[in-house]
């Protein structure tokens, strides 16, 4: 659908303030008094504290406090910023008396300046106890294996499976239909161990959090994050105070892609200024954030899958045992995804799926863009091009026969969602078939897959696609809420807890809210997340702003309207029935006659029957709209240096309605990038001992502009009832394409399939001497 | 530690401060004046998001001294608009969805500004190559290249 305001490149709302370098970020404040927070970190995979004597640093003058295990509560907690009560496990303390990575938190200072307190840092003195650790995930479980987590107090706070004595973080099992006799109809099998690796976000804003008391003693938190609800919750917890003691603003955020859906640094830095009186921030650097924030879950995912002569998939058996590192912050739910929200895109009767998640000594996984199916996409995606080559078929059209359509529904839906049991749903709204065929032409795969089989020579042209999906919201849990109010010249204030991390969200409410009400987008003033000011909402994930919180802004319109019309027709003098909203005024079809907003604005202040133009409203989501892509790329690999260049890039994607298509390009684009520079170089390298060798930009290598492919974006529009305007999601669901399409496109070109990312030189061509 | 005396013309501002010998251009810059839209986020030059013009050179301030920049003049983001007044090339970025998070942007805008003055009419290869040493993890870089194409068309 396309509108007066939807469907336009309508300009950020935020734009102009970025594009100037106004102080618009957590770290862009300086208070009065702040002191600087840093962190010790554990030089140990997996060690007892014996001892911990933090004297001298706290004599040091100008350090004002020294957090540690031994003066902080022991609140067990998620950091994982989700609905409550939350599907992770309270694992994580503030400070424990065990490290359990390489980068896990030992203690903590505040200073007068950075520089002290680097200092005192150096000045606390720890005696530890080393213990056994383990890193391979595929041997966490083994009996005698070292345990990670051997405190009594740990445990879900909802009934799930965990067995923290053998590392074992989360479990699922489950089955549709019969696999055991699905698979026996296969003509053609395949059945393969598939390994993704460690990675990092790099959103490039590190973690920022600044703490300071109000005058009234409430504790204000400004912080970098993508759940502003979920970390008062949290630190309130943590701290042991109840919520209405702090209030969280998160100002404009410089790129989460998940990392920032955690309480991360908060409750360090407000237990600081609790201790100390005074303002407080903690950035992470570089260092920190890729050691000891949060990675990408990695995962050993076995697939078994089979395909009749004629084609369609006789069963899916996927095994999955995934690294939560050393906390479980999202562990079961990543790990539910690759069923949940990867496997009902593929037409198939017979599906079982069981998961493990264990704990290793090494840095956390969390939320990552993609969050579980992205790791489920690559073993699947893989499969369905090597079922069809089995079965003779061209890929494009096998994708096209086992992958779900409008109307369809899938027994997985209801067998599994993010969190328990899913919910039964008919897909409303399903472009598939048009994206495959809409970017299998724009990327010319007929003639390219004709010509290419044919080469010789140093450099290999190959070409490879897959289809991608991402349900999004977590149903039955997510909800959103906005308040709008009406001002005297007619423009709006909407006030959202909805997180704007860097994508645009407040651009799109503002748009949806624009829309349903006739009024230029420049009259919707948005004010988004600050826990005091705005209601509540689960904040940014789960591809779920524009579904939840969009279609709650959709609410509040209506229930606007009504108000607007009531004063119209008192004005007026008409009934309501007659009148309708035009060009931010109100009209009747019967005189034509007209009022402005500002005069129904006016009114409703000043004049008669006074009252405030508002409304709240709230959504929550029912179930999980699906997004959808096709995605077509075309390598280059260079057989003698075992570089895989990408000299085309073709991505269609179904979002639903395109609320604003310059903004919607950018999650395209920057999904698709980020993913094909985790396929082709980013990687974490880790000592025998554990330790990050490479955490800095130098070393963890990210796309820059001379590495950019062209990627070529196409939208082909479904309309989705229970959205917006009929808009879906957008934000996750074109990152996980790259990973399989790039490891079928390099099997096309040099006849090697990689089971195991990143597809770098050196195994790319230690895969070629190996041919 | 040493302090010395400096004086540095900032977006036609004059300060003039007396810092250590150790502080680098950017923490001078953001934590002495208050020039907070140069961004700080690897501190070893990797990244370039704390871009700066001196004299009209795009350099990293994270890795020039302070004291380095005495006599020198120094454009931040903040010193492009002029009485509310965006350049082209702010505008252009607007225009072209190139502002997403907006934390990599004035260091890309300021390298904008001195590749277009250096030559006003880049091709791609040429933009790619200016922005060899800046990261954005948000936009997958077309919009941003896009933006410096449309600027240079502008004039």
């Amino acid at each position: 659908m396309k509108g007066k305001v939807v469907g336009k490149n309508v300009t950020k709302t935020d734009a102009l303030a970025l594009a100037t370098g106004k102080p618009m970020y957590a770290d862009d404040i300086k208070l009065d008094g702040m002191l600087q927070a840093k962190i010790l970190y554990s030089p140990h995979a997996h060690a007892r504290i014996k001892n911990i004597d933090t004297r001298k640093a706290e004599a040091m003058p100008g350090v004002h406090a020294v957090l540690c295990h031994k003066n902080v509560p022991r609140v067990p907690h998620t950091t994982a910023g989700q609905g409550w009560p939350e599907p992770s496990p309270y694992d994580a303390v503030m400070f424990d008396n065990k490290v359990r990575y390489v980068g896990d938190r030992v203690a903590a200072v505040a200073a007068e300046t950075e520089e002290i307190a680097e200092g005192a840092l150096k000045l606390i003195k720890v005696e530890y106890e080393q213990l056994p650790a383990i890193f391979d995930l595929e041997h966490a479980m083994d009996d005698g294996a070292p345990v990670i987590h051997d405190e009594p107090d740990s445990k879900y706070v909802i009934p799930v499976f965990f067995d923290p004595k053998r590392n074992h973080c989360a479990h699922i099992d489950l089955e549709a239909g019969n696999f055991d006799e699905g698979i026996k109809e296969s003509d053609f099998v395949v059945d393969h161990k598939f390994k993704n690796h460690y990675g990092q976000h790099c959103a490039l804003e590190p973690h920022t959090c600044i703490s300071y008391f109000e005058p009234n003693g409430r504790l204000v938190l400004r912080t970098g994050t993508q759940v502003p609800f979920h970390v008062r919750r949290i630190v309130a917890q943590c701290l042991e105070v109840p919520e209405r003691m702090i209030r969280v603003i998160k100002p404009r955020i410089g790129g989460g892609f998940g990392s920032k859906q955690e309480m991360l640094i908060e409750d360090v830095c407000a237990m600081l200024s609790m201790r100390t009186g005074r303002p407080v921030r903690l950035v992470l650097s570089r260092e920190d954030v890729f050691v000891s924030s949060r990675t990408r879950h990695q995962m050993v995912i076995w697939l078994k899958a089979g395909a009749r002569k004629d084609g369609r998939l006789t069963g899916i058996n996927m095994r999955v045992i995934s690294n939560a590192g050393a906390y479980g912050s999202h562990a079961m739910t990543v790990m539910s995804n690759c069923c949940a929200k990867a496997l009902p895109m593929y037409k198939c009767d017979h599906i079982k799926f069981v998961g493990d998640t264990v704990y290793t000594n090494l840095p956390q996984a969390g939320a990552y863009r993609g969050y579980g199916v992205f790791e489920a996409t690559y073993p699947m995606g893989v499969a369905m091009d090597e079922l069809a080559e089995k079965v003779g078929m061209d890929p494009v059209e096998f994708w096209k026969i086992n992958t779900v359509r409008e109307g369809d529904t899938h027994p997985i839906f209801e067998k599994l969602g993010e969190v328990g049991k899913g919910v039964a749903m008919k897909i409303e709204s399903c472009a598939l078939p048009g994206c495959i065929e809409q970017a299998a032409e724009a990327f010319g795969w007929k003639e390219k897959r004709a010509s290419y089989p044919k080469q010789d020579g140093k450099i290999r042209r190959g070409i490879g696609m897959v289809c991608t999906v991402q349900g999004a919201t977590v149903a039955m849990i997510d909800m959103g809420a906005v308040f709008a109010k009406m001002n005297d010249d007619g423009s709006f204030n909407l006030l959202m807890g909805a997180t704007d991390l860097g994508t645009g969200a407040d651009t799109i409410m503002a748009q949806i809210l624009a829309e349903a009400l006739e009024i230029p987008v420049e009259d919707v003033l948005v004010y988004p997340a600050d826990t005091d000011l705005t209601p509540f909402d689960k904040g940014a994930y789960a591809s779920g702003t524009t579904p939840v919180t969009g279609m709650a802004v959709v609410k509040v319109a209506e229930m606007l309207k009504e108000q607007i019309i009531g004063v119209a027709s008192e004005i007026l003098g008409e009934p309501k029935e007659d009148l309708f909203l035009k060009d931010k005024g109100v009209e009747s079809k019967k005189t034509t006659r007209r009022v402005e907003y500002g005069q129904i604005a006016k009114r409703s202040m000043y004049a008669k029957n006074q009252f405030q133009i508002a409304a709240i409203a709230s959504n929550a989501s029912k179930a999980p709209p699906q997004s959808y892509t096709a995605q077509f790329v075309e390598v280059e690999v260079d057989t003698e240096t075992g570089e895989v260049r990408i000299p085309k890039y073709v991505v269609a994607a179904d979002c639903g309605t395109v609320i604003n298509p310059k903004l919607a390009a950018g999650q395209v684009e920057g999904a698709v990038l980020n993913g094909v520079s985790y396929a082709l170089t980013e990687e974490f390298i880790f000592d025998k001992n554990g330790r990050v060798l490479n955490p800095s930009f130098g070393h963890y290598k990210i796309f820059t502009t001379q590495d950019v492919p062209k990627i070529e974006t196409i939208f082909v529009q479904s309309y989705e009832p229970s959205g917006p305007f009929g808009a879906k999601s957008i934000g996750e669901v074109c990152i996980n394409g790259p990973l399989p399409a790039l490891s079928n496109a390099i099997y096309n070109a040099i006849g090697v399939r990689f089971y195991e990312s990143p597809f770098t030189p050196d195994r790319i061509l230690k895969a070629l001497r190996e041919k | 530690m040493s302090r010395h005396k400096i004086l540095v013309r900032v977006n036609g501002g004059v300060y003039e401060r007396e810092v250590e010998a150790r502080r680098t251009l950017l923490q001078f810059l953001r934590e002495d004046l208050n020039f907070t839209g140069t961004k700080s986020a690897c501190e070893r030059g990797d990244c370039g998001l704390c871009t700066v013009l001196v004299d009209g050179v795009p350099t990293k301030s994270c890795l020039m001294l302070a004291v380095e920049a005495d006599g020198r003049e120094i454009t931040t983001i903040e010193g492009l608009a002029k009485d509310g007044t965006l350049t082209r090339i702010q505008q252009a970025f607007i225009d072209n969805g190139a502002v997403q998070c907006g934390f990599c942007t004035g260091a890309f805008i300021l390298t904008t500004e001195a590749l277009l003055r250096r030559n006003p009419d880049p091709t791609e290869e040429d933009v790619k190559e200016a922005f060899g040493g800046l990261l954005c993890r948000c936009t997958g870089y077309r919009q941003i290249i896009d933006a410096v194409l449309d600027a240079a068309k502008r004039k």
